[in-house]
Order: structure tokens, then C-alpha cells, then sequence
């Protein structure tokens, strides 16, 4: 079930070239059953045996986790020669798991040495003595390791007779993870991975010989403030609540049925699911994961195994949230507004029909004195590549109109000048790999585990094992980058670029200036520097001096596709500027149409005023969230004075509220596409369900069709075909982006510059409908340092209220080491969006006061 | 059979066996002739093509005495004559409805404990080991205020689909809590499709006297595994106290209705019983 990063793929996002095999070093020749082999130096016996096509049983080995020899399982007979050259044979047998090969080494796995198998025998019959046989209920029957290698190499009956140890279960370790004591082999895969990958420890051994188990640490005496989830939560090793982003990775590699999700646990069994690969669409990282279904409904999904990118891990988001795509609010037909103002089913042709003659009308205003004219697109930042460019093509063929962005979120012109000249057609020149190497990582406007999971997980491995420094500007220390051992550059909200630009320059930054300077060095700027004045800017600036390589991380799956398939309103596919007359008839012979628009369009803040000013015609709006954008009240009011919006929706939403045509369209599992990570890489993906929604791309050709315009984009292929034959643009392009940056604003007593990140679990419209994922998110704070904290009168943990004119957003405060005057929320916490509730954005002043609670306290 | 075979020299695949003279063994053309009804002649231990093949063929039959040979060709009178003198088998179904045996493989059942818990757990095991594919599943998780069986687990879906259905009982051997027997009963027929599929009210065995209907909690201190030892023998007063609290008209309280008022068969089960009721009416003489 792997989907490898060279599939097919078009020209326009090429496929990466597959990587060279790098020669082995030194080698060792030994033999395995009688078969010499030669592999490289360090290599485990268990793995040299795998690459001879030899299975020996084994729990704990895990490819991706350090050798741990606990389930003692993998035991092999070994003679190796001794000091005086002669073969000796080891007077016990060898756990397989644990043991480098060494020259000359024999190795009799179970095939051919009786005693190996007999040690086997013995060691499945232990294991199996607490093993409860409930197989027939357990989640992992029928897929489990244990199961199935103690048919292999197991006794056929048991000579056990005494009762079996059992304990109370399950025990929830937080509202996903449940972990049943006595199915657990003790094999520590669990704590491996907490510790090595993931870094959040939150069970670990307790007790020994019969005893021992897996449990969380009871340890009420360390007066831990963290990150505490929203549901109940066992405490981790720390005493923290137990709150993490991977933790469904644990459920996926316990050999044994110990660890289940709460949303999967007895849904269904093994063989009854039909898998299909995927690639997840929760976050621009392109992970590979396997989407297990039954009769047209997805039960689960799983990491698929991509070693260029997510490796065998994704996160919960990714792993948990799949509801959405069948959430009951689902759009199955066309809908049209009445005379009664009302939505009612409508065929696809009266839709269609309905949706052209509106988009004509605002397009050529029968009243030439009308303002509202012209038409422009919103098209949402979670499309593939193929409905990006369809998006992008309907607007500027079919509607002769550069008004098309696909930045659903705050952004800037300098931001669009950026990703044209350094984005846009410039793929895979940083990828997962590079972070693998390089020596040092600068974060800017990135959190990298809230924001981009899989790059924090490559990130964290490479810190462990390869020394990786990380840095990272931002206002606050979070855990992730503790966990990264992370260095920070404080910055408080809007002096980002301040920051970027005394690297080098400043003598305080200079150890930073060194480590960028290194040969490999890389700076990751996350889609937020967009709210800093000049942020871009000096990123630019600072990979130039420094030499180090510079990538942008966006958060949303379809961001990346979405600058690729030219959704700006200054750029057209492949990197080609829409100023570039040479680009626009390249691109206009590739499509075949006399000119397209010469002039730039207008971005998402400019589109949603113009229509708010009752400037705009009409609006085509794809899948995206008015509380995202960068002021939801003006967006709302926008779309509610737009004469016409045509609203292309998987699911019931604000925008299709206030649609005079809702066109239904297909949601990931139901269609196949390709994403574009971060990297640049393209991530096809297949059709899991058998669905009759069509996708964004086949809707808009139709769409097309019936204003008369012929799209040729009605088929997977058919895109695919056109944009091999399109390609990517070698000519000019937009030049490097160069604004000053902005002072600071000023901070009244007070006041405080207001700092915001999402949180990866949040409230989310793509995580709703399932509820133990939810309870797994952060519980919202507020977070200030102490002197703010004080000047406000608020203590650790009372409540805090942060208001703007627009209003007002009350949460516990947390006092965190970072700048004064500064306060950092959650962006879309479940019940405090800052966006919707402030209408502000990172680096806006907001007010501080003590909460209610902390007033009453103090009355 | 190759070995009955002549090696073909031809290659046209016409059978090297003759037919053979009746009165008389086929004559043996080797040294040593097989004795009369015994083994034809132990083959030489080489491949099966490359084999040669003595000539001929012995029948294993033993050849028939004189008098036999006489009376055979009006042998067959004698079946006939034998069976006029006994006793008829003809069923006269379905005015008269004889008993299927003991181990007929009818319609399943759904079993239940002694208290009414459901025996089944949603394990998807008879689902899988079915080769017809005529049975779905699906678990779901027990809550303390809706346990169907004892311990975590129930099947929330429980379908089967008669027309896939082919009697072969491999569900039966793979139910692991003898939660799914095969009853006698036969008579499975109906007009439509969806009629053929049996949902798990059509399933559940009937309520016997010291049961209560589902749900309700387990006998207290008791596990799944006590009830799988048969270790609960009814229905206990704390069981019925959770029962008169939740669900007051239940009929299998005792001072309620009673178990026939409980066991109302359920829709599909119900329709097909009228269906093969009016069959029998019409058919019956």
C-alpha cells in the first residue's frame, strides 16, 4: 500500500528523479542458512535475513525505531568465529533484532537449526501465557503480528491451565487512545516511538517480572503547567496530561491489539475493508496513507509508507479526521436559490443554466450605469492540482478576469511578488531530504509541529541523529521546538523582519549567521510572514547573504498547487507572470485563445472589499471557511451584497448559506487528483469510493459549457494532457520582493501586539464530526510573560481577556517566557477563533484586561 | 483413470480400453497372468507417460457363476418386485410435515444467555469463514446503559442473506461464543429479495422463562467469560430492578405481559411466515 513520490505525474509539477543508490560503504560477508551474503557494515542480522527473502518472527524490531531486544522473539543460532579464527558456536541463541552481522559470522535462523526454532517456540509460548484469547473481539484480529506468528512459529496448544493476569480495561490514555494492559507483549514499540520520533513520552514500563506493564505515571506531585487537551487525559511519564499530534501512530505499530483508537475500536474486521492508497489532505506535507473502507464508508485510515516523505508516520489529524467527507451536512445535488429565497434541489443542467445566465448578467450589465460588474473567483486553498488549474483557466478564459486567489487566508501583495519569484516553478529544490542533511534549520513564521507535522518529525530525527540545529523566530518557546531542541530567536509579532535582517549583520546573531552559512543551511518560512511588513522581504535578503536555501511552508494541502497552477491574481501557471506578455501567449497558444487579460487582478482582501462596496457582479467561490479569512465579518458582508455567487461545495457552509447556486463537488476520497506538498513534490492519489460527485475540475467544465466557453477539462486525463503539453515557463520572472519593513506599533499601557498560530487540532472544518479526535486538542490559553501578566493583574492560570472594538475573547492565562506586551492565543481553538471573534490577525494591538473570574477572585 | 489407458500411439485420444468379452477374463499376453479378481498386474515404479503399460485389461469384478449369468438379463425385475411389498415413502408435504433430522442444516439462530444477553459479539468470524459471502456484520462497542451482550462487543448488524446462503454451516464451526446454530427449519421462501434477508430480530432465538430481554446489565460479578462457562443460569433481581427502572412495560418482567407478547417475530421473519403459511394452504390437499 505504498504510494511512491514517482508516480505519474505532469510536467508542469514534474515527479522527482529517483534517487541514486548511494554506494555501500564497507562491507561484511557472512552467511544466513548456508547463504553467504554481503551487506553493508552495521547491518542487523534480522535485516540482512529479510533482504535473503528469510522471515524470523519478531515484535519489537521496528526499521524506523532503535533495537531494543525486548520481545525476544527473533532468537537465531549463531557461530562466529572466535579470537583464534576457529567457528564457535554462541552458547545461547542470539536475539536476531539486536545483532550486527559480523565476517565470517553463521547464522541457522529457525529453518535450519532445531534449536532456534525450539527457542521460538518457547519464547511465543511465554508471551502467549497472559495473552487473553479474545481474539474474535479484538481490533488487530486478522491483521495482528501475533496472531499470525503464532501460527507460524508457535506450539499448536497451549499446556497453560492457570488463570490468565488480567487487568481492568481499557485504560483511555487520552479520548483516542485506549490501551488494554494484558494484550500488551511488552514489546515497546509504543514508548520507542513516543521517545525517539515523536518525543511526547506519555506511557513507559512500570513494575517488573509478571507485573510489569505499560501504564502512565501517576506523578500528581510535579506541578506541570502544559498543554492539556480538551477531554480527559491519562498523565504522561511527566505528569503532563498526555497531549500529542502522533499519537495514532502507536496504535498502527503495536504488534498486538494493546493499543486501539477509541473512533475505530469494533467498527469492523480486516478482512470485510477494502484499502485504497491516499494522500492526506489535512496539511501541505503530502502524507502517504492507506484509507480502509467498507460498503462506501471509510473506516479508517492509516500511514501508508513513503521513506522521501512522511516516512511510515503521520499525524492524528491526518490519521483521525476523515468525517467530514461523509458528514451528514454533504451537498448531493445541485442547489438553486428560489423566489422565495430559498435553496431547493435542482438538476445539474437548470443549476448550470441558473449559474451561467448570473455570471453572464454580472460579466455584461444589461444597465450600463450597473457598478457591481465583472466576475472574480475565490477558489479556497484545499484544491489539487488539477482543480487549481481549472479554477484558474475558468477565470481566465471563461471569464476574461485576473480576479482569481487562492489565498483564503491573511496575505499581502509583497507575499504574491514572493512566491512568483521564488515559489512558483521552483519545485523540489528544497525537500524532506534536504532537512535530513542539512546542519541548520531557521523556522521563521513556522511551528513547525502545529503546522507542518511531518517536516517537525523529519526535523526532530535529524536534531536526534544527525545533530541538526534548529532555530526558530518567533515570539515563544513552544514545546515543539523544545522538543527540537530548538534555539529561539524571541521576536514579538511585526518585528520578524528586524530579526531576518540583523542575522549577519547584528554581532548578537552571529553564532545564527555561522550556522546559516554552513554549506546545506536551510530557512523555512511558514505562510504567517505574510502579516509582517517586509517579512518576505528579508527572507530573501537573509538566504541571499547567508547562502542558505529558503522554502515555503504553507499550512493548507492546496496552497502550494494552488501558486503552481497560477490561483494569483498576478500569475498564471508554471511561475508565468501575468505582466509577461510572452508568458500570456505561451500560455494563451497552450489554450487556445486569442489574448488573455493583461492586467492584474485583484487579491482575496480586495476582491471581498470591491464586493462589499457593491463594485462586483458576482463571486465563484470554492471550498473555504469565511472564518478564515483575514476578516470574516467583511468577507460575510461581501458575499451578502454580491448580486450573484455561484458556490462549489463539498459541504453545507456560511458561503453556500448565502450561494445563489450551490454546485456540489467531490471530496479527496471520492475523487483522484494530485496534491502538491510544500516540497513542490506532486502526490497523486486515486478514487477510494465509487461516488457519483464529480470534481472541482469537471464541474467547471461544465460550468464552462453551458457559458458557452469549451474548457477541455472534463477528465483527469484531459488535464493531465494539457498541462504536460503546457509545461513549465523557463522566460521571466516576477522580480524578488523588496519592502521596507513597518515600525512596530505602538503598545498603550494596556495593550498588547496579539501573536497567533493555528493548532493543528482546532476547530477546524475538516476535523468536525469526530469527537475523541477533538478531545485530544490543546485546550486553549492565553499565553503572556510574567511582567505583561502583572501590569494586567492577572495570575498563572486565572483568566485573561483579550478584546478589540470588535470583540472580545476570554481564556486562562498561561505565563510563558516571551517578549513584554505581547499575547499569544490559538488561532481557531474550538469556541475562540481569534479571527472571527477579534477580527484581527498576528501583530494587530489588542487589549488586556483580567478576566471575570480573576475580578470576582480579587473582589 | 490414465493408468486404465493404452498409450496412444495415434495421439487421436480414443480410449486404448476395449471393451471387453464379458464371459470370458482378457486374455493375458504376458508370462504372468493376473489371478482372477485381484489387482491387475503391480505397475513398474516410473514416470506417468513414460510408463509402459502391459497390454490388456483385467476387470476387478469378479466374473459372475453360471446361474447368475443366466437370470441376468431380467435381474432388474427384481428391485421392482421387492419394492412393491414395501411400505410407501412418499411425504405428502405439505399437508403433512415430517420432522427434518436432528443435525439438518436449517435457518440460523441467533443465541442468548439463560439471563437474555445476546451470545453474539460482533466478531465478524462466521462473515468471514462464509464462502457464499451471505453474511454481514458489523460490532459495535457495549455501554453500560445499552449492554446487548456480556462483555465489550455486540453486533449492532446482523444480516443474512438467504439467497446467498448455501446451508454449509462453516459459520456455525467458526462462531466462537456458539452464538450462531443452524435450526431445523426449512421452509425459506419469499416473493421478493429483500424479503430474503434476515436481519438480527428475525435471528434472535426466542425469550424462554428467566429471561429478559435485552439490554440490561451482566449478572453482577460476573465476566464474559463466567457467562461463556455457563456459569449464569437466569436472570438475576438486580437485572430485573435495571430493567423496571429503564424500560417498565417490558413484557419479560415478571407481572409482565409474558414471553409470547416478547417474542414477536420480526418483520422479515414475519412477512416470510405468512408467505409460506399461504403456500402450505394453497398446497395442501
Amino acid at each position: 500500500m505504498t504510494i511512491l513520490s514517482s508516480g505519474p505525474t505532469t510536467s508542469l509539477v514534474p515527479a522527482a528523479p529517483v534517487a541514486a543508490v548511494e554506494p555501500a560503504g564497507e562491507t561484511v560477508t557472512f552467511t544466513v542458512d548456508g547463504i553467504e551474503t554481503a551487506v553493508p557494515k552495521g547491518t542487523l542480522v534480522i535485516r540482512a535475513a529479510e533482504q535473503l527473502g528469510i522471515q524470523i518472527p519478531r515484535f519489537c524490531d521496528h526499521p524506523l525505531l532503535a533495537p531494543a531486544g525486548a520481545c525476544r522473539q527473533c532468537l537465531v543460532e549463531v557461530w562466529a568465529p572466535g579470537r583464534d579464527g576457529a567457528l564457535a558456536k554462541m552458547p545461547k541463541p542470539q536475539a536476531s533484532c539486536t545483532l550486527e552481522a559480523t565476517p565470517g559470522m553463521q547464522v541457522k535462523t529457525q529453518h535450519t537449526s532445531a534449536e532456534a526454532d525450539k527457542a521460538q517456540h518457547g519464547v511465543m509460548e511465554l508471551l502467549l501465557i497472559n495473552h487473553p484469547l479474545d481474539c474474535p473481539v479484538c481490533d488487530k484480529g486478522g491483521e495482528c503480528p501475533l496472531q499470525n506468528q503464532a501460527m507460524s512459529n508457535g506450539r499448536a496448544s497451549t499446556r497453560f491451565v492457570d488463570v490468565k493476569r488480567t487487568f481492568p480495561k481499557p485504560i483511555a490514555i487520552s479520548t483516542q487512545i485506549l490501551l488494554d494492559r494484558e494484550r500488551c507483549i511488552l514489546c515497546q514499540r509504543c514508548t520507542r516511538f513516543s521517545e525517539e520520533i515523536a518525543g511526547d513520552v506519555f506511557i513507559d514500563l512500570q513494575k517488573r517480572g509478571a507485573n510489569q506493564q505499560i501504564g502512565t505515571f501517576d506523578t500528581s506531585v510535579l506541578g506541570f503547567v502544559g498543554e492539556a487537551p480538551l477531554g480527559a487525559a491519562a498523565e504522561d511519564t511527566s505528569g503532563r496530561p498526555f497531549a500529542s499530534y502522533f499519537s495514532g501512530n502507536t496504535v498502527q505499530i503495536c504488534p498486538v491489539g494493546a493499543l486501539t483508537s477509541a473512533a475505530y475500536r469494533f467498527r469492523s474486521r480486516p478482512f470485510d475493508l477494502v484499502s485504497t492508497p491516499g494522500i492526506a489532505e489535512h496539511d501541505s506535507q503530502g502524507s502517504a496513507i492507506r484509507i480502509d473502507h467498507r460498503r462506501g464508508v471509510v473506516l479508517r485510515r492509516l500511514a501508508g509508507e513513503d521513506p522521501t516523505v512522511n516516512q511510515e508516520w503521520i499525524t492524528d489529524k491526518d490519521r483521525f479526521a476523515f468525517t467530514w467527507q461523509s458528514a451528514p451536512d454533504r451537498i448531493t445535488t445541485p442547489l438553486v436559490r428560489n423566489a422565495d429565497g430559498e435553496l431547493e434541489p435542482a438538476s445539474w443542467v437548470e443549476a448550470l443554466d441558473v449559474a451561467a445566465a448570473g455570471l453572464q448578467a454580472a460579466q455584461q450589465p444589461t444597465d450600463p450605469r450597473e457598478t457591481a460588474s465583472g466576475v472574480a473567483m475565490l477558489p479556497g486553498g484545499r484544491l489539487t492540482l488539477e482543480d487549481a488549474y481549472a479554477y484558474g483557466k475558468f477565470a481566465r478564459v471563461a471569464l476574461g478576469t485576473n480576479d482569481v486567489d487562492g489565498r483564503a487566508r491573511p496575505h499581502s501583495e509583497e507575499e504574491e511578488t514572493f512566491l512568483g519569484h521564488h515559489v512558483a516553478g521552483r519545485t523540489l529544490e528544497v525537500t524532506f531530504a534536504d532537512l535530513d542533511r542539512a546542519p541548520a534549520v531557521l523556522l521563521v513564521g513556522l511551528e513547525a509541529e502545529e503546522e507542518a507535522g511531518i517536516a517537525f518529525l523529519r526535523l526532530r530525527d535529524s536534531v536526534i541523529s544527525r545533530k541538526l540545529r534548529v532555530l526558530s523566530v518567533a515570539p515563544l518557546a513552544s514545546r515543539g521546538l523544545e522538543r527540537l531542541s530548538g534555539t529561539l530567536l524571541p521576536a514579538a509579532p511585526g518585528t520578524e523582519a528586524e530579526i531576518l535582517d540583523g542575522i549577519g549583520t547584528d554581532p548578537s546573531l552571529r553564532e545564527t549567521a555561522e550556522l546559516l552559512g554552513s554549506a546545506g543551511a536551510i530557512v523555512l518560512v511558514g505562510e504567517r510572514l505574510a502579516g509582517v511588513p517586509g517579512g518576505f522581504s528579508a527572507a530573501v535578503r537573509l538566504a541571499q547573504r547567508t547562502g542558505a536555501r529558503l522554502a515555503w511552508v504553507p499550512r493548507r494541502v492546496g496552497e502550494r498547487s494552488a501558486v503552481e497552477a497560477g490561483l494569483l491574481p498576478s500569475l498564471l501557471p508554471g511561475g508565468r507572470p501575468v505582466a509577461d506578455s510572452a508568458a500570456r501567449v505561451d500560455l494563451a497558444v497552450t489554450w487556445g485563445v486569442e489574448h488573455l487579460p493583461a492586467e492584474p487582478g485583484r487579491a482575496t482582501a480586495q476582491i471581498l472589499a470591491a464586493a462589499r462596496a457593491g463594485q462586483l457582479g458576482a463571486l465563484v467561490v470554492g471550498g473555504l471557511e469565511l472564518a478564515d479569512l483575514p476578516d470574516p465579518a467583511i468577507a460575510r458582508e461581501a458575499l451578502d451584497r454580491v448580486p450573484f455567487v455561484v458556490s462549489l461545495e463539498v459541504r453545507h457552509s456560511e458561503v453556500t448559506d448565502r450561494a445563489d447556486v450551490v454546485l456540489p463537488v467531490a471530496p479527496p476520497t471520492e475523487k483522484s487528483g494530485t496534491f502538491v506538498t510544500w516540497e513542490g513534490r506532486p502526490r497523486p492519489f486515486p478514487q477510494a469510493l465509487t461516488s457519483h460527485a464529480m470534481a472541482d475540475h469537471r464541474v467547471l467544465d461544465r460550468l464552462a459549457d453551458a457559458l458557452g466557453v469549451e474548457l477541455g477539462l472534463q477528465s483527469l486525463a484531459a488535464v493531465h494532457a494539457e498541462l504536460d503539453q503546457l509545461g513549465g515557463w523557463d522566460g521571466a520572472r516576477v522580480g524578488a520582493p523588496d519592502v521596507t519593513a513597518a515600525e512596530p506599533p505602538a503598545v498603550p499601557p494596556g495593550s498588547a501586539v496579539l501573536a497567533t498560530w493555528h493548532q493543528l487540532l482546532d476547530a477546524g472544518r475538516l476535523q468536525s464530526g469526530e469527537q475523541f479526535l477533538a478531545g485530544t486538542a490543546k485546550r486553549p490559553v492565553a499565553r503572556i510573560s510574567a511582567g505583561t501578566a502583572a501590569a494586567v493583574g492577572v495570575q498563572d492560570g486565572g483568566s485573561l481577556t483579550v478584546s478589540t472594538d470588535a470583540g472580545t475573547l476570554t481564556l486562562p492565562a498561561v505565563l510563558t517566557e516571551m517578549p513584554d506586551h505581547v499575547v499569544w492565543l490559538p488561532t481557531n481553538a474550538a469556541g475562540a477563533g481569534v479571527r472571527d471573534a477579534l477580527h484581527a490577525d498576528a501583530g494587530a494591538v489588542v487589549r488586556l484586561a483580567a478576566g471575570p473570574r480573576d475580578l470576582e477572585a480579587r473582589a | 483413470m490414465a493408468d486404465q489407458r493404452k498409450p496412444d500411439p495415434s495421439g487421436k485420444g480414443v480410449p486404448a480400453r476395449k471393451p471387453a468379452p464379458a464371459r470370458k477374463p482378457a486374455p493375458a499376453r504376458k508370462a504372468a497372468p493376473p489371478a482372477k479378481g485381484k489387482a491387475v498386474a503391480p505397475r513398474k515404479p516410473a514416470g506417468e507417460v513414460a510408463a509402459a503399460e502391459p497390454e490388456g485389461y483385467t476387470s476387478l469384478i469378479e466374473p459372475r457363476g453360471a446361474v447368475s449369468d443366466f437370470l441376468a438379463p431380467v435381474g432388474g425385475f427384481g428391485v421392482t418386485l421387492s419394492n412393491m411389498f414395501r411400505p410407501t415413502v412418499t411425504e405428502q408435504y405439505p399437508s403433512e410435515k415430517v420432522p427434518a433430522k436432528p443435525r439438518y442444516h436449517g435457518r440460523h439462530q441467533l443465541n442468548r444467555y439463560a439471563d437474555g444477553l445476546e451470545k453474539c459479539i460482533g466478531c465478524e468470524l462466521c462473515a468471514w469463514a462464509c464462502p457464499a459471502d451471505a453474511i454481514y456484520v458489523e460490532g459495535a462497542d457495549n455501554t453500560p446503559d445499552n449492554q446487548r451482550s456480556p462483555g465489550e462487543r455486540y453486533g449492532s448488524v446482523y444480516q443474512i442473506n438467504y439467497l446467498r446462503c448455501i446451508f454449509c454451516g462453516l459459520c456455525i464451526e467458526a462462531c466462537p461464543t456458539r452464538a450462531l446454530t443452524m435450526t431445523n427449519e426449512y421452509e425459506l421462501a419469499g416473493p421478493t429479495r429483500a424479503g430474503m434477508i434476515w436481519e438480527k430480530e428475525d435471528l434472535l432465538a426466542p425469550l424462554r422463562s428467566g429471561m429478559l430481554q435485552a439490554p440490561h446489565p451482566m449478572v453482577e460479578g460476573t465476566t464474559d467469560t463466567d457467562y461463556y462457562r455457563g456459569e449464569v443460569t437466569g436472570s438475576t433481581p438486580a437485572q430485573v430492578a435495571w430493567v423496571t427502572e429503564h424500560r417498565p412495560d417490558d413484557p419479560t418482567l415478571p407481572g409482565g405481559a409474558g414471553l409470547d407478547a416478547a417474542n414477536v417475530p420480526g418483520p422479515t421473519a414475519a412477512v416470510m411466515a405468512a408467505t409460506v403459511a399461504g403456500a402450505t394452504k394453497q398446497g395442501t390437499r
